[in-house]
């Protein structure tokens, strides 16, 4: 069976171990290597398909054609793309904190490595099924700014200072209906540990039971990940790239593909945690669960993408005024109306 | 005591802010072009703008007092670059007022639907690279797809798709071509479906709306005393179209309408683009309907030597009223040429308008007021 191909090889691989008459804490540790690097080799892959797929889209939506040329229908591009920032010089202004701003396009990736390790991407497949797992993705999540927010400072460059201040309040007030939303689901499931949130799922998907939790959750984690309507912190007509236009190279390379490593986490988490995980609909489960997983995975990032492609940039005020005085009230209202009708069905006796 | 006033007070003296100076341009991403705007900021709000341009300068002006009356055309082009027919128009206009040369009607008529489809890709890409500046990167590629057709229609009859240098002292080079007249119609017919997409795509969307109405509003009153010209002030709900309040060529012949905004925001200047748009279709239909039979050019000298004299000539640019002067002292070379470039003065109310919006703003008055770089500079 594939659905089990991935836990069938971990299973082997700690047999072989203990047969071997390895320590049960070597063997963990090998394991917990293998997954690492399972997860790197995940994520790495998906930069690549979403770099590729983020030009192809662009230009569809923009009556285009894209990049075609390298490889077939262009898929080799993002390869092409690396290769050229791989071979170009960082350059480090004058004005810059050297140190600060070579660390930051490092740091930035450490957030959301970690956070692949409660990434339940198929049946058994998380690396570890914290008991807070949904808790610590929203905590962990938030960290990225304050990286963001070193690079931008340590460029020494006005655009990137303006770019990072707006980043730190975005995040900020886009952090807190995005963890309210959350938090319906959150009653619903009665647990933070994301296997039970899937499980949880089995009959219902959480998009119906909590659509408007969903839908907050969309709105907030486009702020999370910077992309437009939301996408201040680098809005090319004003401040040019914000924190990252001093960059150059390998560096702003590092940039983006960190960026694109949090949409695929975002739109995991929102796969999770409204879309049912890894189960599979109408029954149809002669589909690999992590199949299922990465199908809804790129269904949420088409949407990201959508959204990207087609609304204007929002001005800073106009921002913060909807994440405080639109989207805040409204998740409240949500968990208000969550805990009524929770308590309501339970009377019934659901 | 009052422990908890001193700790404000402290507090005060500590965090001081400061004004900084954020230099845009002149290599900035939506400046349209080289130019530069040294902005005095208090955090994310304009308190003085300064604007600088000149990094385009040619010279045209001085150079076309050594080029023949017919070698200047080429260099008018190069100004508004985004509408080269609407350029040369204005200076062949110019020329034959000073030479008294009569123009025949099929050429007249020609002119009218270059013109006209010249005003209306300049008008594309001044809604789709504002559609750029608000963010939305994907109108600016729609609106582009459509102008390529009306290059290809101006290609047509001109050969070129940018600096056409089509028009001639007299009339115009070539007559249109058979292909052209299909197509055209094709062009009229299908346009429309296209604007109400980018109303759709652009006008419409509610994030659009919330960055441009009542941002940058610029008064009647102020934009008479600015000088300001063409959409920008019929933005601000001044009628003063030139095509409608002196007909020059043959446009009393036409009808159409020429809308007016209300607010004088940026949003009524782009929504007026929009409109104008359909009005110039509506002129380029009706042009085609009835294009006379006759000649393309008429009796003209073959060396162009103007009496000796002055003359100025405006007309209803894209941009606003672009007017040439000319003056003549009798030798087959203008003695001296000036161009009012309806960018270059539309642009002065740039510094005023910013002050007390946000960066993000800036952005979006500097598109709105549709300015192309090549003008401002000459």
């Amino acid at each position: 069976m594939g659905d089990r191909i991935f836990v069938e090889f971990g299973n082997w691989l700690a047999g072989l171990l203990a047969l071997a008459g390895a320590p049960l804490l070597l063997n963990e540790i090998v394991l917990m290597i293998v997954k690492a690097v399972a997860a790197l080799v995940f994520i790495l892959l998906n930069l690549v398909v979403l770099v590729w797929l983020e030009r192809r889209l662009s230009a569809w939506f923009q009556a285009r054609i894209g990049p075609n040329r390298v490889g077939p229908a262009g898929l080799l591009q993002p390869f092409a793309d690396l290769g050229k920032l791989i071979s170009k010089e960082i350059i480090i202004p004058r004005n810059a904190e050297a140190i600060l701003f070579l660390l930051a396009p490092v740091l930035i990736f450490v957030p959301t490595l970690v956070l692949f390790t409660v990434v339940p991407f198929g049946r058994g497949m998380i690396a570890v099924d914290l008991n807070l797992g949904i808790f610590f993705f929203l905590s962990v999540s938030s960290v990225s700014i304050i990286v963001m927010f070193m690079g931008g400072w340590a460029s020494g460059n006005k655009y990137a200072l303006l770019g990072s201040m707006r980043g730190v309040a975005q995040m900020i007030s886009y952090e807190i209906p995005m963890v309210l939303s959350v938090l319906g689901v959150v009653m619903i499931t009665g647990s933070l540990k994301m296997s039970d949130v899937i499980a949880s799922q089995a009959h219902v998907w959480n998009i119906f039971t909590q659509p408007v939790a969903f839908l907050i959750y969309f709105i907030a984690s486009i702020a999370e990940v910077n992309r437009p309507p939301f996408d201040l912190v680098e809005g090319e007509s004003e401040i040019v790239a914000g924190p990252f236009t001093e960059y150059g190279g390998m560096a702003f390379a590092m940039w983006y593909l960190a960026e694109y490593g949090n949409l695929v986490l975002v739109s995991a988490f929102a796969a999770t945690l409204f879309l049912g995980g890894w189960m599979a609909p109408f029954g149809w489960t002669f589909i690999p669960t992590w199949v299922w997983f990465v199908l809804k995975v790129y269904f949420m990032v088409f949407l990201y993408m959508w959204v990207r492609w087609t609304y204007p940039r929002m001005r800073v005020d106009h921002l913060m005024h909807f994440g405080w005085k639109v989207l805040t009230p409204l998740s409240l209202a949500n968990i208000f109306v969550t805990g009524l009708g929770m308590y309501v069905f339970r009377g019934i006796g659901w | 005591m009052n422990t908890e006033l001193d700790m404000r007070d402290r507090l005060e003296e500590n965090i001081k802010t400061d004004r900084y100076v954020l230099n845009m341009g002149p290599q900035h991403p939506s400046t349209h072009g080289v130019f530069r705007v040294i902005a005095t900021l208090d955090g994310e709000v304009i308190v003085d703008a300064q604007p600088v341009c000149g990094y385009l300068h040619r010279g045209i002006e001085k150079l076309a007092e050594a080029r023949t009356y017919t070698q200047v055309i080429p260099y008018t082009d190069r100004m508004d670059y985004l509408a080269g027919m609407l350029n040369n128009m204005g200076y062949v206009m110019a020329v034959e007022k000073l030479m008294g040369v009569e123009v025949p009607e099929r050429a007249e008529y020609i002119r009218v639907i270059c013109a006209e489809l010249s005003r209306i890709a300049s008008h594309l890409v001044a809604v789709g690279s504002y559609s750029a500046d608000i963010g939305g990167l994907t109108g600016f590629f729609y609106t582009f797809r459509d102008r390529e057709k009306i290059l290809d229609l101006l290609e047509m009859a001109s050969g070129s798709r940018l600096t056409f240098s089509y028009m001639r002292v007299g009339g115009v080079a070539d007559d249109l071509p058979p292909e052209f007249f299909p197509a055209a119609q094709k062009l009229v017919k299908e346009l429309p479906a296209a604007l109400d997409e980018y109303d759709g795509l652009i006008t419409g969307n509610e994030i659009f709306q919330a960055r441009t109405k009542f941002v940058g509003i610029l008064d009647a009153k102020k934009a008479i005393d600015y000088s300001i010209s063409g959409p920008n002030l019929r933005g601000s709900g001044v009628n003063w179209d030139l095509r409608k309040a002196r007909p020059y060529s043959v446009y009393d012949r036409f009808d159409f309408e020429v809308p007016l905004g209300q607010n004088g925001d940026c949003f009524d200047r782009f929504r007026l683009r929009m409109i104008e748009m359909r009005q110039s279709l509506r002129i380029v239909e009706q042009a085609l309907a009835g294009l006379p039979e006759g000649t393309h050019l008429g009796k003209v000298p073959k060396v162009i030597k103007p009496p000796a004299g002055e003359v100025y000539h405006e007309i209803e640019g894209a941009k606003g009223i672009l007017g040439y002067y000319l003056v003549s002292d009798g030798s087959p070379k203008p003695y001296r040429m000036h161009v009012r470039r309806p960018s270059f003065i539309n642009l002065g109310v740039l510094a005023d308008l910013v002050q007390g919006w946000k960066i993000a703003d800036v952005v979006a008055i500097l598109g709105s007021l549709d300015i192309v770089l090549g003008e401002v500079d000459c």
